[in-house]
């Protein structure tokens, strides 16, 4: 049975009837028939969280990775399983029974990838389904307008796994909070390291996918590698999922660039990469150097893709299973055990973001959003992978460690794809939030009011 | 000048791939009269016919190793291939030539897919609407793609060109180009000429040809027209299978893939001229080669976002110029 | 969708060439049809789906499928690019609400009207072709506007991120009639009652009689002369022009109000959630509005309403499912056989509903071409034989036994 904002069946009854003689009358939907202060306060014994992920689609596989996460997530906070990362958590604020008392169940939806099917699902979750928080998603545009409609409905919007930087940058939101890094964190992170192996004199060929992802990462890995002297001969725009990219990677070699920097995600990154890699441009030399290709942001699902193509191919990524401190061990052994196979990055930002969520509560003593945002902000942790780690107040982005990877050039196992060269210190990878890349070009961005939805 | 030979040969590859699976879908035009909205699914098995050869060539055993443990505490597994273990050296050559073995696994299995496809369903709407064969296809398509969503999951799976042939080759000095990508352009001019000389010199083409101009006339003089369609729908589906098992290496494939190349498929087809072989073939080149052109940078300049609707916008304006495309017969497909 | 209202209308519903029925029975099926949609929030409680999102999702791609059906139910031209109209729609309405007022009503205005221009334009150059020549035309025409609203025309469509409302847009009406400025983004209200946000079943109304007001339009097409004409032009082009009759402006006068209604639906979506994404424009988008009309029932009145909320029906209901719901469901089965059925079961579920989609779709077209209403017809014809003939029994049996008397 449907519930939605304190009306009771009863009145909705009384509604329906009274609906031809006065339709959609204010007065049977006004607040207050029921004392709440905020939206889908949880009644009975649980608390209700949504889960919104690409079940369809082409981030069908990672969406399912991160409803796994969640369940694993869920199931610790219940108090089954072996408690995953809460034994490590720097918070002991969670004691393993649900959450204030109650249980955390979860409702989930299809993202599909599309920022209009992805706000209806969510809608669909609040509505129908009194959902308290929504959480989930693989991509920015998606990240942004669930998080925008979280803002309008009062409830907490915990992102997935979203890279751009509006989604903390101009189009940021008081409910909403986002643990992934973003292409700024990018730049700064890759930049040191493509300078350490490959020198200061490069000329880089951007391809970029031609949407708002894209262009922030093209944005910041200009901005990063040119600062330490290189040079961009062209950026290249291509039309998501375009599938063939060759007569994009076919100019690159007449350009004199040394460097092809793929600004390409998923399905579009892991056929250019392999495209680039069959033309040959990792055998050619150029201007006396051997050509090299990036691949600024990694996932290890489109490292599988792509195959023994990535082999020594740099990058950066959230966090990687292979990582040895405690939390990072605790969560790929629970996750392993239950799944047989590790976790991927965005699996475990979708496992943090729930811990986090289900803490903030649990120290604010409240499932109000404006509590938990309270809780949220300026909120130092540590013990979940990365870390030390900052939710910065000003405007809801983690701060923690930043990994560089290289694809592995002999792996030891079908997952063993990426290898960590260096775990780049939070202190390098913090910028200023009103830098204009963060903000929309005639203004400052804002976080506006927590919504509680009443 | 060079850049402009590499986007030609680029055109060329491409086109190859557009002509294949247009050239099917046209003879299914032509002979059954059936809207196949389907087709770009069959170029998607094909594909997938070549990821489970590769698949099933490097089947692995396991073992476990218990002194070895994974970072969550079950024992590591230790995999060797079937076939190397079996073969040898050999068995390593084999693997390494899963994408063409699988060209002779995907005639018999295509042309059994083709033949259930057509007695099973298409075969029944033979009469009916165009909207309705349009629209029953359809369905099909997304049910055979979410069948293959289902066995290998939504992740693109690349496939690699043996490795005698995974490198580049000069094709005039200097311009070194994909060894692989030239492999497939002779091989879409192989299955098109053969297809052509098929229906050109053969007793069988030339009863097909004959229904293709006028069904009724040759039903009369007492053929059975039938049979041979359900035999041509069998090998519109092996060109297209075909064509998707050989462009594994070129694009990894997804369970979306017919999705995507559906569209563009029968931008060639009608830009070609229903129901005209040549017209797909020279439509399917041509597009091809302008794709590629739209992408060059000096091209961009002077027309921003040119590349994302070149096809459309080539296709609306033979359309418009040439109404029945560029080879097409008068009275086909216009109701 | 209830089934009585349903073959009430599908009776009263004439095939091509059949006479149309009295203005009484149409007046009383469109009674009959307002009371159903208007009573939505009631009947649809026990099938869970009564929350607001869902019933203005019923509303908006009811009113995409009528206008989607009166050129397609009526003249059999198939287009594959109304998602192109909904976008542009979407666009206009949400641009109104930056620049102009939060009110719907501009916002509709405006959708409707954009919507008509750019069928206007694109139905100019279409329809100089026909059957799937056309069906081509508006592909092309709507993918192109798809990669260009993704890509290039950001600045108009803001791209991926989708085209929002935000605080600080300057909102001319508004700011004219000394709106007060609130805290964060507005939302869109009509003359001051809110129609989003916490507005629970205002804005469901508001969508259900604009469907209603589409509906009884659609109803006036069909029984006009000018319907008439355009079921002439899925007959027989020739045949009219033979009588002197071009039957090219009457077809694009139909594109033109179809696009009309796609804009109106596009400018609906807007209003419940001010956000317009370019997904929305995508070929598979207008394919979903074919399936629609084709699994209703289109070139009927009812049908392409009843096919918009079985589809919508099936999206909701099936993600919903996973594999621990479903089984527990079958829990009552033995283990073993259980684990399979749960197994095989879960492949039409969740992630795989749209393999379900294709499978429904399939026997639709194949077994009811006629769709929903076609099933519905026959399931009352076969009940009323049943019925009849077990009362022609019964008084052949009274009329046997009278002569005993």
């Amino acid at each position: 049975m449907a519930q939605f904002k304190g009306v009771s069946r009863r009145t909705l009854l009384k509604t329906g009837a009274a609906a031809g003689a006065a339709l959609a009358t204010p007065v049977f939907f006004t607040r207050g028939a029921l004392a709440q202060d905020f939206l889908n306060a949880p009644k009975g014994g649980t608390v209700t969280l949504g889960f919104n992920v690409p079940q369809t689609g082409a981030y069908a596989d990672e969406g399912a990775d991160e409803l796994r996460a969640y369940k694993l997530a869920v199931k610790h906070l219940n108090g089954e399983g072996d408690g995953g990362m809460l034994s490590t958590f720097s918070s002991k604020a969670l004691k393993g029974d649900g959450v204030l008392g109650k249980k955390v169940a979860f409702v989930t939806g299809d993202t599909q990838t599309k920022s209009d099917a992805a706000r209806a699902s969510a809608r669909r979750m609040v509505e129908k389904d009194g959902a308290l928080m929504i959480t989930g998603g693989s991509s920015s545009g998606v990240a942004i307008a669930v998080q925008s409609y979280c803002q309008e409905a009062g409830v907490i919007f915990m992102a997935g796994l979203t890279h751009s930087n509006d989604t903390t940058g101009k189009d940021r939101r008081r409910n909403g909070f986002r643990h992934f890094f973003n292409t700024e964190q990018t730049g700064r992170a890759l930049a040191p390291v493509l300078e350490a192996n490959y020198g200061k004199d490069r000329k880089a060929y951007h391809l970029t996918a031609d949407y708002t992802w894209g262009w922030s990462q093209e944005g910041s890995i200009k901005k990063y590698t040119e600062a330490i002297g290189w040079e961009t001969a062209a950026a290249v725009r291509t039309p998501l999922g375009a599938g063939d990219f060759s007569q994009y990677i076919a100019p690159v070699l007449s350009s004199g660039a040394d460097v092809l920097v793929l600004n390409h995600y998923g399905k579009d990154m892991v056929n250019s990469l392999t495209q680039a890699v069959s033309f040959g441009l990792r055998d050619k030399k150029v201007n006396g150097k051997d050509f090299v290709i990036v691949v600024p942001l990694y996932s290890r699902l489109m490292a599988q893709g792509a195959g023994k193509n990535v082999a020594g191919i740099f990058g950066s990524t959230n966090w990687h299973w292979s990582l040895q401190d405690e939390g990072s061990k605790a969560f790929v052994k629970s996750f392993g055990q239950e799944y047989g196979f590790p976790p991927s990055q965005a699996a475990h930002t979708c496992y943090v973001q729930t811990i986090l969520y289900a803490d903030a509560i649990a120290r604010a003593e409240s499932f109000n959003p404006c509590g938990v945002v309270g809780a949220l902000e300026g909120y130092e942790f540590d013990g979940l992978g990365n870390g030390p780690t900052l939710y910065r107040a000003e405007d809801h982005q983690c701060f923690k460690k930043v990994l560089v990877v290289k694809g592995n050039e002999n792996p030891t196992s079908q997952f063993d794809l990426l290898e960590v060269v260096s775990e780049v210190p939070r202190e390098k990878v913090t910028y200023d939030a009103s830098g204009p890349d963060f903000n929309p070009k005639d203004g400052k961005a804002e976080l506006g009011e927590c919504n509680a939805g009443k | 000048m060079d850049a402009v030979i590499i986007q030609i040969l680029n055109g060329l590859d491409k086109g190859g791939a557009y002509a294949l699976i247009a050239l099917g879908l046209t003879l299914i035009f032509g002979t059954l009269g059936v809207v196949n909205f389907a087709h770009g699914a069959l170029f998607m098995l094909g594909a997938f016919v070549a990821v489970s050869v590769n698949g099933l060539l490097s089947l692995e055993s396991v073992t476990l190793d218990p002194t070895k443990l994974t970072p969550w505490g079950t024992p590591a597994e230790i995999r060797t291939k079937l076939a190397e273990e079996w073969f040898g050296t050999f068995g390593t050559t084999l693997i390494d030539y899963s994408v063409p073995v699988s060209i002779v696994v995907a005639i018999p299995v295509m042309l059994l897919i083709g033949l259930i496809m057509e007695r099973g369903l298409i075969q029944f709407f033979y009469k009916r609407p165009h909207a309705d064969q349009i629209l029953v296809t359809f369905g099909l398509a997304i049910v055979l793609q979410e069948i293959v969503k289902a066995i290998f999951g939504a992740n693109s799976i690349s496939q690699s060109a043996p490795a005698s042939l995974a490198g580049t080759i000069d094709v005039i000095s200097g311009v070194a180009y994909p060894t692989w990508r030239m492999v497939y352009f002779f091989f879409s001019l192989t299955v098109i000429g053969a297809v052509i000389a098929f229906l050109q010199f053969t007793t069988f083409g030339m009863v097909v040809r004959a229904g293709m101009a006028d069904r009724e006339t040759v039903g009369l003089l007492g053929i059975n027209i039938e049979r041979r369609f359900t035999i041509v729908f069998g090998l519109a589906a092996i060109i297209a299978g075909m064509a998707g098992a050989m462009y594994t290496p070129i694009l990894s494939p997804d369970y979306h893939l017919g999705m995507d190349f559906l569209v563009l498929s029968f931008v060639v087809v009608v830009v070609g001229g229903m129901g005209s072989i040549p017209g797909a073939v020279a439509a399917g080149f041509i597009l091809g080669i302008l794709q590629s052109f739209a992408a060059m940078e000096a091209v961009k300049q002077y027309f921003p976002g040119i590349d994302q609707i070149i096809i459309y916008l080539v296709a609306i304006v033979i359309l418009l110029v040439r109404p029945r495309g560029l080879m097409g017969r008068k009275g086909v497909m216009e109701t | 969708m209830n089934a009585a209202i349903a073959t009430a209308s599908s009776k009263a519903q004439p095939h091509a060439g059949e006479a149309p029925p009295n203005k009484g029975a149409d007046l009383r099926n469109f009674a009959i049809f307002a009371v159903a949609i208007l009573s939505m929030p009631l009947w649809l409680q026990p099938l869970g789906v009564a929350y607001p999102a869902f019933m203005q999702k019923i509303a908006i791609f009811g009113t995409l499928a009528i206008g989607f059906n009166l050129l397609f139910g009526l003249t059999g031209y198939l287009s594959f690019g109304h998602a192109a109209f909904l976008g542009v729609g979407s666009y206009a309405a949400v641009w109104s609400f930056k620049l102009l007022s939060m009110n719907a009503v501009p916002a509709l205005i405006f959708g409707t009207l954009f919507g008509g221009l750019f069928a206007l334009a694109i139905g100019f150059i279409s329809l100089r072709r026909t059957g799937i020549y056309f069906s081509i035309l508006t592909l092309a025409f709507a993918q192109m506007a798809y990669n260009l609203a993704y890509s290039v025309l950001t600045p108009i469509t803001n791209g991926e991120t989708a085209l929002q409302v935000v605080k600080d847009d300057p909102r001319v009406l508004d700011a004219m009639f000394g709106a007060v400025g609130t805290s964060s983004a507005p939302v869109p209200n009509l003359f001051g009652m809110a129609l989003t946000g916490d507005a629970g079943l205002i804005g469901f109304y508001f969508c259900a009689l604009l469907m209603i007001g589409a509906f009884y339009i659609s109803m006036r097409i069909f029984r006009s002369p000018f319907g008439m004409m355009l079921r002439a032009i899925k007959t027989n082009q020739q045949r009219m022009r033979f009588t002197g009759l071009n039957p090219r402006p009457y077809a694009l006068a139909v594109f033109v109000v179809s696009g009309m209604y796609a804009g109106l639906a596009g400018s609906m979506m807007a209003v419940v959630d001010p956000l317009a994404g370019a997904e929305r424009m995508q070929w598979t988008a207008s394919g979903e509005v074919v399936l629609m009309t084709i699994l209703g029932g289109s070139g009927t009145l009812i049908g392409p309403v009843l096919g918009a909320g079985a589809i919508k029906y099936f999206e909701v209901k099936l993600v919903e499912y996973n594999k621990t719901k479903l089984g527990e469901i079958f829990s009552f089965l033995p283990d073993s056989i259980s684990d399979a059925v749960v197994s095989v079961s879960s492949l039409f579920v969740g992630g795989g509903w749209h393999l379900t989609l294709g499978l429904i779709f399939m026997l639709v077209v194949i077994f009811l071409p006629g769709g929903i209403v076609q099933g519905l017809g026959k399931l009352t014809s076969w009940v009323r034989r049943r019925t009849s003939s077990s009362n022609s029994a019964s008084s052949k049996s009274a009329d046997a036994s009278q002569p005993a008397e």
